[in-house]
């Protein structure tokens, strides 16, 4: 009893350094942990971006290519999904709605995607979120765009604002379709998706804006005014991909194949959620990394305890002569030592824990909104608790360095301390 | 080799007893101290006079058991403790050694009365003896204040506020609390003047006498001999010789 009432206060008086050390485990334990929660965050963001859709149909290609087309905007479509094809799977009964895709255009740094309402409808991420209008409504003229939060923040763009579409890609693009502006229908509400950074205006309006074109290239002295392009029948040849839900989730695997063997021209049918898994199977080595690098840090905290207590241990070899002469034995002194890093580390660990709560609590909804990052504040989980134990553990099993040096320190000093 | 004692025959009452006793340290200090005989009857106040580097040290810990000898035999309280294991000598030296230091005596962040109650945690007869009348707190405020400590220095004040005299009586309660039947000392005076060493080592002798026990104090100053019932020369009993390493 009095024993360990001493070793307390022994910790006490050197509680600056003890504090230091609890310090650093707690910083360590904080980011292992962040890491963590950033990592499965990330993660399920990520396998979040799109949901409810069964299949994605395009040209045919990889499943990674065409995920990242046309649900990322990145990169471009290889080919193009014929109109005909387009309509005749979305005649098959197993279909219960599908929305067309067409990109090719931009708008500054952003994509243009020319689609059906059905899109604002039909899209949704983190499982049951759907998109929901900020300001303004879907498009209801041929000329309506309606644009994604982080379009409306970069731009400064606000409901009735006129937008001009660049032809192409390139953020500075030198042809742009400025015979026919377009008005900016609607602002979509934050979503962390690609859809914040996507300009959206009607299927036909793709069509329109390229109805004087031909190869990639106004044809000279064959201008038609927009005014002129609403009269003109403006069904698409060709779009880049289509969204499709089921009525029934059992049909996917039959449409899929379906659609992989239809005859007319090589299509790809992907279930998105494997191919995000897919897509996340890549980035998975930066997750490997990012693991590595935290728990590395945990390493050099309980590496810096071990030090902490080594350092202590020759100004407090006069303490352990006293307690031996006191009949204490090496092996109390042992404990008493591994017990001080056991504490040291148990109490890193709970400093850790709180301050990875209150930091959650301050960043969750900064993150949320601007990078999509949906944290969630919930109890530890089983895999972070073993986490926490094995760390535990690994802190008493370091305790026992200094302890041993301790132990076997106090058998030859004896009753005197020999230098 | 045999060093010449004054000692009569080996007398009942005798509380050590040493006979050939030989230890080495080994490593880079390496050291080696013979024994070939020692004795110290019961109640008796013994000064050793040993220059540093005699192998003061090494004695008083073969004396309390922290080492153990090579070869010999040491018999305390009628019991060889060159027999017992580690374990049990550290029992043993709880039970029946008060020890008193130099100086740095006490647990400085500890409280005046942890200090002193600190040998009853290894010592459960002390303990008994302690509180056979009283608690142990009790008496230990009782020892501080025979030993003319107040009683409010005991509680709450942490050891390291007080003076190098009031430390060593702490240190003197701690060694006499449980009444162990043999008090250490090794130069327990030497950081007190000199009005201080006479009055220190007078509370000393009473409070040992009270309790029955015996003294064997270590020391290099020959000044205060003449206090004590016999005194010897380290080199008379024990003799010393460097390491071959050193």
């Amino acid at each position: 009893m009095i024993v360990l009432r001493l070793a307390l206060q022994s910790l006490r008086n050197r509680w600056v350094t003890a504090l230091l050390t609890v310090l650093a485990i707690a910083v360590s334990i904080t980011l292992l942990l962040g890491v963590e929660k950033v990592r499965t965050g990330a993660r399920q963001s990520f396998a979040d971006t799109i949901s409810g859709t069964d299949l994605i149909v395009g040209a045919r290609s990889g499943s990674i290519n065409l995920l990242l087309y046309s649900v990322f905007r990145i990169g471009n479509a290889t080919n193009n999904l014929t109109w005909k094809s387009y309509q005749d799977i979305a005649a098959r009964p197993e279909i219960d709605w599908i929305v067309p895709l067409s990109l090719g255009d931009s708008h500054h740094q952003f994509r243009v995607l020319g689609t059906t309402p059905g899109y604002f409808e039909h899209y949704k991420y983190r499982r049951t979120h759907g998109l929901a209008f900020r300001s303004g409504k879907p498009f209801a003229d041929l000329f309506d765009a309606v644009i994604g939060a982080d379009v409306a923040a970069a731009l400064g763009y606000k409901v009735g604002d006129p937008i001009v579409v660049s032809h192409g890609l390139g953020a500075v693009s030198f042809v742009a379709h400025d015979d026919k502006p377009f008005r900016v229908a609607g602002i979509l509400e934050k979503t962390g998706t690609p859809v914040d950074r996507t300009v959206h205006v009607g299927l036909a309006a793709i069509e329109a804006i390229h109805v004087d074109w031909q190869s990639g290239a106004r044809v000279p002295g064959q201008s038609i005014s927009a005014d002129e392009v609403r009269k003109m029948p403006l069904e698409p040849k060709a779009v880049s991909a289509a969204l499709i839900g089921l009525k029934s989730k059992l049909a996917t695997f039959r449409l899929q194949r379906a659609i992989n063997e239809y005859r007319e021209e090589p299509l790809s049918a992907i279930l998105p959620g494997a191919a995000l898994q897919e897509l996340w199977g890549l980035v998975g080595t930066a997750e490997t990394a990012l693991k590595v690098v935290s728990a590395m840090v945990v390493a050099t905290a309980l590496l810096g305890m071990v030090t902490m207590i080594l350092t202590t241990l020759n100004e407090r070899r006069r303490e352990m002569a006293i307690l031996r002469s006191v009949g204490a034995r090496p092996r109390t002194i042992l404990g008493l030592l591994a017990a001080e890093a056991g504490v040291l580390t148990v109490a890193g660990i709970a400093l850790g824990v709180i301050l990875l709560y209150a930091a959650l609590l301050v960043v969750q909804p900064y993150l949320d909104t601007t990078y999509g990052l949906h944290l969630p504040i919930e109890l530890p989980q089983p895999g972070e608790l073993a986490t926490l134990g094995f760390i535990a553990l690994a802190g008493c099993i370091a305790g026992f360095l200094p302890a041993l040096r301790a132990y076997r320190l106090s058998l030859a000093d004896g009753m005197t301390v020999r230098t | 080799m045999v060093a010449v004692t004054a000692e009569p025959a080996v007398a009942a009452s005798d509380i050590v007893r040493m006979s050939d006793v030989r230890f080495s340290w080994t490593g880079r200090n390496a050291f080696s101290l013979a024994i070939s005989r020692f004795v110290l009857p019961a109640r008796e106040r013994l000064l050793l006079i040993g220059p540093s580097g005699s192998g003061k040290s090494t004695f008083l810990s073969l004396l309390c058991g922290i080492i153990a000898p090579q070869s010999g035999r040491i018999d305390i309280l009628g019991t060889d403790i060159t027999e017992l294991g580690a374990s049990a000598r550290d029992a043993f030296r709880a039970e029946h050694f008060g020890v008193i230091f130099q100086m740095f005596n006490l647990l400085p962040y500890g409280t005046v009365i942890d200090n002193v109650l600190l040998p009853l945690s290894f010592a459960p007869q002390r303990r008994r003896r302690a509180t056979a009348r009283t608690t142990a707190e009790a008496e230990g405020a009782r020892l501080l204040s025979r030993l003319g400590l107040e009683a409010n220095l005991a509680r709450g004040r942490s050891a390291a506020n007080l003076s190098v005299g009031q430390q060593q009586r702490v240190a003197a309660a701690r060694a006499l609390i449980g009444s162990p039947e043999l008090i250490v000392a090794d130069e327990p005076t030497s950081a007190l003047d000199r009005d201080r060493q006479v009055a220190f080592l007078d509370l000393l002798f009473t409070e040992a006498k009270e309790a029955g026990a015996t003294l064997i104090m270590v020391s290099h100053d020959e000044s205060l001999a003449g206090r004590f019932d016999r005194v010897m020369r380290l080199d008379e009993i024990a003799t010393s010789e460097p390491g071959a390493a050193s």
